[in-house]
């Protein structure tokens, strides 16, 4: 009963929307709305589950006193705080969200504070990491170790000056082979990669639909 | 210069200012007097021949409407659109034209609504019902009049004809037919494995190298005493690529439970933390330690993309693991865990069919699983007969498609070569768009 009625649903589900897509009347279109429009709901019912096993996991460590165990401290305070201090705490205390009017901002209390001067430069800083990683990673990728690694690093060298002005000073050739480059065999190699990734899911697809692949119950397979 | 700018913009804005109030006013005068303050009117930029006609409208006389409205159903759609479609009038080849107005009512109704306004570009049919604020409903039988509109602000009307046709409900889409036939083909022939695999067809399969070596680095692990890192992707469970990497997780797990090495799965995606876990410790109980599963060992970190990042760096660096498997759907941040990863040096298996990431996980990890492999991973640690007829059936696909391609390559270069065009029938038949 615990497998068999989920399985039922998604095969249900799975021919009925296989059907839908070929189906323009308004009832079908009705019933997909209807299907885009509860898939968020379920989402954010779940995310009780997910702050939970948070709140498990480092409540744990600081319990067992695990190693680096204080950091759990700097995870649960503003995992609780700052929802306290967005939704509970009084806007005349510092709470409550961001208000603004014709682009003026009205108030701006703890959550708002938190965000813009905590988070926001904290995710830019990761981002821009990216930008290390890249020249580390092409510099381990352009190694000529081979003849095929060789290829790849002048392929590599023609398309980065082709798309930067000093390449046109070396060489008015340099855009043009790089946008070949570009558009010829790294599309194609680009489509290749795609038509076989379509097929995979196609497949994948039709193996919950028809209960071949049943892990995402919870299984494994069995 | 400072004192120069504003009083250049506010003598622009005077002058947009005057000759808006002209332009408004210009509708409003008598129609002798309207003709001749078109004359003047005549906007800058808009080249008119001396002796091209230019007349204001409404004048009457002399000025034919649009004529012959015909309204259809537009097909293969939800019953929410009609063709509207004329004949054009006496605006045609006048300087001071510029488009259509459209107007349409209920029938019954007095009140005519405008539904659109076209340029002169937009030809002399519209599809009405695409406005959100003016939609049509299915079996309600609309008029419509359309309107030449002239620069002076005047239109000159047709009569208002009652639609040829309702919006009607359609069942089947028939521009769609292609795609209901590569599904029927590629279903048939994925269907058609399957049960060839059942009845014990022998099926040769590849060997992909990032595969095998995932016994290898779970072996390592053990060897090392350091646990595995597992990341399931940043996607919601909708992406089939996250289902395909919550299947190889409970492969990994069972393996893991097998040998007793410490498992650490973090989640980006509330659903996908608990199918996650439900399948680390089922397989857990299929490997017949259910008492070692930790429920700590599969957690949810953050929806947040760069926070989740920040904390499985954290784990790498602090936990080191000697193993990583980053399998799933990724953006921009894989070639920061990738990395991170290959710094606190951790054999690295990674498999996405996010193209744009693909390179980055080339580079940085030992093993990639390229785009379908993530999905044939399954069936290759699985083995299973029916697994196994879906890749074949998924080879099978690919076959015909490669020879479509090569026949298409093939007709191509024959018309290049022999500079003709007696192929392309044929060639048209390949390339056409597969949803009209």
């Amino acid at each position: 009963m615990k497998r068999s009625v989920p399985l039922a649903i998604v095969m249900v589900g799975g021919i009925l929307f296989m059907i839908q897509y070929f189906i323009p009347h308004q009832h079908s279109q009705t019933l997909f709305e209807y299907y885009t429009e509860w898939a968020p709901i379920v989402g954010a019912f779940a995310l009780v589950l997910g702050v939970g096993s948070l709140t498990r996991l480092h409540s744990h460590k600081i319990k067992r006193k695990a190693k680096n165990w204080q950091y759990s401290y700097a995870v649960l305070i503003p995992l609780y705080s700052i929802p306290f201090f967005a939704l509970v705490m009084p806007q005349s205390l510092g709470g409550g969200m961001m208000q603004t009017m014709g682009g003026d901002r009205l108030t701006m209390g703890v959550f708002d504070f938190a965000y813009m001067n905590i988070q926001v430069p904290i995710q830019a800083t990761m981002f821009s990491l990216l930008a290390f990683y890249i020249a580390s990673a092409a510099f381990r990728a352009f190694r000529a170790k081979s003849a095929l690694a060789t290829v790849l690093l002048l392929s590599a060298v023609i398309v980065m000056l082709g798309q930067v002005p000093i390449g046109e000073l070396l060489g008015k050739w340099f855009p043009k082979v790089g946008l070949w480059i570009l558009r010829y065999p790294n599309l194609g190699a680009k489509r290749a990669i795609s038509l076989g990734v379509g097929f995979g899911v196609l497949a994948t697809q039709l193996k919950i639909i028809f209960g071949v692949e049943r892990n995402w119950l919870g299984g494994a397979g069995e | 210069m400072q004192r120069k700018v504003p009083a250049l913009l506010l003598a622009m804005l005077l002058a947009t200012g005057l000759a808006w109030a002209q332009a408004e006013e210009a509708p409003l005068a008598d129609p002798v007097e309207a003709t001749e303050s078109a004359e003047e009117a005549v906007i800058e930029g808009v080249e008119v021949e001396a002796d091209a006609p230019i007349t204001s409208a409404p004048i009457g006389d002399g000025m034919v409407p649009p004529s012959g409205i015909v309204a259809s159903d537009w097909p293969n759609d939800a019953g929410d659109a009609l063709l509207v479609s004329w004949e054009p009038g006496s605006e045609t080849g006048n300087e001071t034209f510029i488009g259509y107005s459209v107007y349409r009512r209920i029938q019954g109704e007095e009140e005519l609504a405008l539904v659109a306004v076209l340029e002169l570009d937009d030809g002399t049919s519209f599809i009405d019902g695409y406005d959100p604020d003016y939609w049509v409903e299915p079996g309600v039988q609309y008029e419509y009049s359309v309107a030449a509109m002239y620069m002076n602000g005047g239109e000159v009307a047709s009569e208002i004809t009652a639609a040829q046709e309702t919006a009607a409900n359609q069942f089947y889409h028939t521009g769609k037919t292609r795609v209901l036939f590569g599904c029927v083909l590629f279903l048939g022939l994925i269907l058609f494995y399957f049960h060839a695999a059942q009845r014990g067809l022998e099926m040769y399969l590849r060997p992909i190298a990032g595969i095998e070596a995932i016994d290898e680095a779970i072996g390592r692990a053990t060897e090392m005493g350091k646990p595995i890192l597992y990341v399931p992707g940043l996607s919601t469970i909708s992406d089939v690529a996250t289902i395909a990497s919550i299947t190889i997780l409970g492969r990994v797990a069972k393996k893991v439970a097998e040998y007793g090495t410490p498992l650490l799965v973090p989640n980006r995606d509330p659903i996908v933390y608990t199918i996650a876990e439900e399948t680390v410790k089922q397989a857990y109980m299929e490997a017949g330690r259910p008492d070692a599963f930790d429920k700590d060992s599969v957690f949810f970190l953050t929806q947040s993309q760069f926070a989740f990042v920040a904390g499985v760096n954290g784990i790498m660096m602090r936990e080191k693991p000697a193993t990583n498997f980053y399998l799933g759907m990724f953006w921009a941040e894989s070639l920061i865990l990738a990395e991170t990863g290959s710094l606190s040096g951790a054999i690295q298996i990674a498999g996405t069919d996010a193209v744009t990431q693909l390179p980055f996980f080339i580079t940085t990890c030992d093993y990639t699983l390229i785009g379908e492999e993530l999905y044939a991973a399954s069936a290759y640690l699985g083995r299973e007969p029916k697994q196994l007829g879906s890749i074949k059936g998924q080879d099978a696909c690919k076959g015909i498609i490669m020879a479509v391609i090569t026949l298409g390559i093939l007709l191509s270069l024959t018309d290049l070569i022999a500079g003709t065009e007696t192929l392309n029938w044929l060639k048209n038949l390949i390339t056409m768009p597969i949803v009209d």
